[in-house]
């Protein structure tokens, strides 16, 4: 049996190739793929329209919606949702984030914030901010502040989370480093901590963008005669769909813009990665 | 500026990791410190260089540091622990970012301690774009930025190729040849050993004890002669024997991390 095995082998002169079996899963993504697959699915949505398969009233043509955008913008009513919106969404992720970020750092670098921050983190974090908004509004009134709270904390929890992981994610041994040449505590945070906790920040920005974007508007559906929630809503009352869907585009070019300009920030301040 | 470990004793747990290690470091000397896997070696180093507190026994100091030393226990470690945002002039200032030195006096230490190790021209690169023997040459450079007294070195070749550290050893042997640094130098490795030190502690098996201490009987200049190739290998062997078994128990030892 064995001779006759090595017999064979010994016969079987013939050369083969050996055949490829793959380099590891590596999606590579085409530069204009994405736009392309985009632009079609609008032309056929389009087509669908002018050919009166689709129902304007339940799905108005991107021809429409365009004209919608234009003529809210010509009558000044996109300004005026717009920048209530944004005011809003402003003024609330940035306390919200400077509260998250001071807090994260406690946590990510005190033993005593970190025993308490937890705790009180990870009981409160769970709960939708917008179940908040009926009881902001009982403290703080009608006007814009339990709206600007409601944000503030909804992008509060997110940032401090992200922040003391980001602290928790420094490379000790970085840390130690600066400790074996007596550093400063306050040069290690300024110096270490902070650019090494930066990657998690800015990543944690990109969800507290979105956060914010989400409860402006569950904000101004509820109570606003004013922002981009507040007309959506009100044009889907109207059964104005056209309206309604400029609305939606709104508020996704707006994610699309914060999202490109944290993309930027990261190019900026992680250039060595 | 002699440094002594005085007894030192150290437990992680109910774990002995050292028991007992008393010997010095005496100002200009290097001393190797060789064992079996986990016999405590770097945890010996960072008691020595106040970067882990002992469970008995201290890290002492006799006589006065250099008088231009601004860091007389400098660390050089095995991954180089290089901030990665900072250029490789950065990096090297970062000790002294926090000294009562000008920024001019900063820039003249950096310039000196990059065209020590060779980095002169790398200095506006990142760590990133740096093989792993230019980190830590950048590593080296950053420690002699600080003028040590004596260097702390915790395997500080064990991460790299073994042509790399052929170059590193040769730069080592350069950089303590005047004898103004002292260095305690951990390593798994016994060519280095035998190579750098001019004395090696040779611990035992967990907890590490003293088992022996070796004096290397050539200078380092000489030992880079062929001619001294043979006793090196010799005193190699030597210690070799020494180690041998523990450290084939050390490797089937199961771990309970």
């Amino acid at each position: 049996m064995l001779d006759r095995a090595t017999d064979t082998s010994a016969k079987d002169d013939t050369t083969r190739r050996v055949r490829f079996r793959g380099a590891g899963f590596v999606p590579a993504s085409s530069r204009f793929g994405g736009w392309i697959a985009l632009a079609l699915v609008i032309a056929i949505w389009q087509a669908a329209g002018s050919a009166g398969i689709v129902n304007p009233l339940f799905l108005p043509a991107p021809s429409a919606i365009v004209r919608a955008i234009y003529e809210l913008a010509m009558s000044g009513a996109l300004w005026q949702h717009l920048s209530a919106s944004l005011l809003r969404i402003g003024v609330g992720w940035l306390l919200g984030t400077a509260a998250g970020v001071v807090v994260g750092f406690a946590i990510g670098l005190s033993r005593l914030a970190r025993g308490v921050g937890i705790t009180f983190i990870s009981a409160l974090f769970p709960i939708p901010k917008i179940a908040l908004l009926p009881l902001l509004i009982l403290w703080l009134g009608i006007g814009e502040e339990p709206k600007i709270a409601t944000i503030a904390l909804g992008v509060f929890f997110s940032t401090a989370i992200s922040v003391y992981s980001g602290v928790d994610a420094v490379p000790r041994n970085l840390i130690r480093m600066a400790q074996s040449f007596n550093v400063p505590f306050a040069t290690i945070v300024r110096k270490v901590v902070w650019p090494g906790a930066l990657p998690a920040i800015l990543a944690g920005f990109r969800i507290t963008a979105s956060v914010a974007l989400l409860l402006v508007v569950s904000a101004e559906m509820i109570g606003a005669q004013y922002g981009i929630g507040a007309f959506v809503l009100q044009a889907g009352n109207l059964m104005q769909t056209d309206q309604l869907l400029a609305g939606v585009v709104i508020l996704s070019v707006f994610g699309l813009v914060v999202g490109k300009v944290i993309g930027w920030l990261e190019t900026r301040l992680l250039h060595w990665r | 500026m002699d440094l002594i470990a005085n007894h030192i004793s150290h437990h992680f747990g109910d774990l002995a990791v050292l028991d007992d290690i008393s010997f010095t470091v005496s100002s200009g000397e290097v001393v190797a410190i060789v064992g079996p896997s986990g016999c405590g070696k770097s945890t010996l180093l960072s008691i020595l260089g106040g970067l882990l507190q002992p469970t008995s026994g201290a890290p002492e100091l006799r006589g006065a540091p250099p008088a231009d030393s601004l860091n007389p226990l400098t660390f050089v470690f095995q991954d180089f622990a290089l901030l990665p945002w900072a250029t490789v002039a950065e990096n090297v200032e970062f000790p002294l970012l926090h000294t009562q030195l000008s920024a001019v006096q900063r820039r003249a230490l950096v310039e000196d301690a990059l065209r020590r190790t060779g980095l002169t021209d790398f200095r506006k690169t990142y760590p990133k774009q740096l093989s792993g023997g230019m980190r830590q040459r950048v590593g080296i450079s950053r420690a002699l930025a600080v003028k040590p007294a004596i260097l702390l070195m915790d395997e500080p070749l064990s991460a790299l190729d073994s042509q790399t550290r052929e170059l590193l050893m040769e730069d080592f042997v350069r950089l303590l040849a005047d004898g103004g640094m002292g260095a305690a130098y951990v390593t798994h490795n016994l060519e280095e050993a035998a190579r750098l030190a001019d004395r090696i502690v040779v611990l035992s098996r967990r907890p590490g004890r003293i088992r022996e201490v070796v004096t290397v009987p050539m200078t380092r200049a000489e030992r880079g002669e062929t001619a001294a190739r043979e006793k090196l290998l010799a005193l190699q062997d030597q210690i070799w024997s020494l180690i041998r078994n523990e450290a084939i128990d050390a490797e089937r030892e199961v771990q309970h991390a």
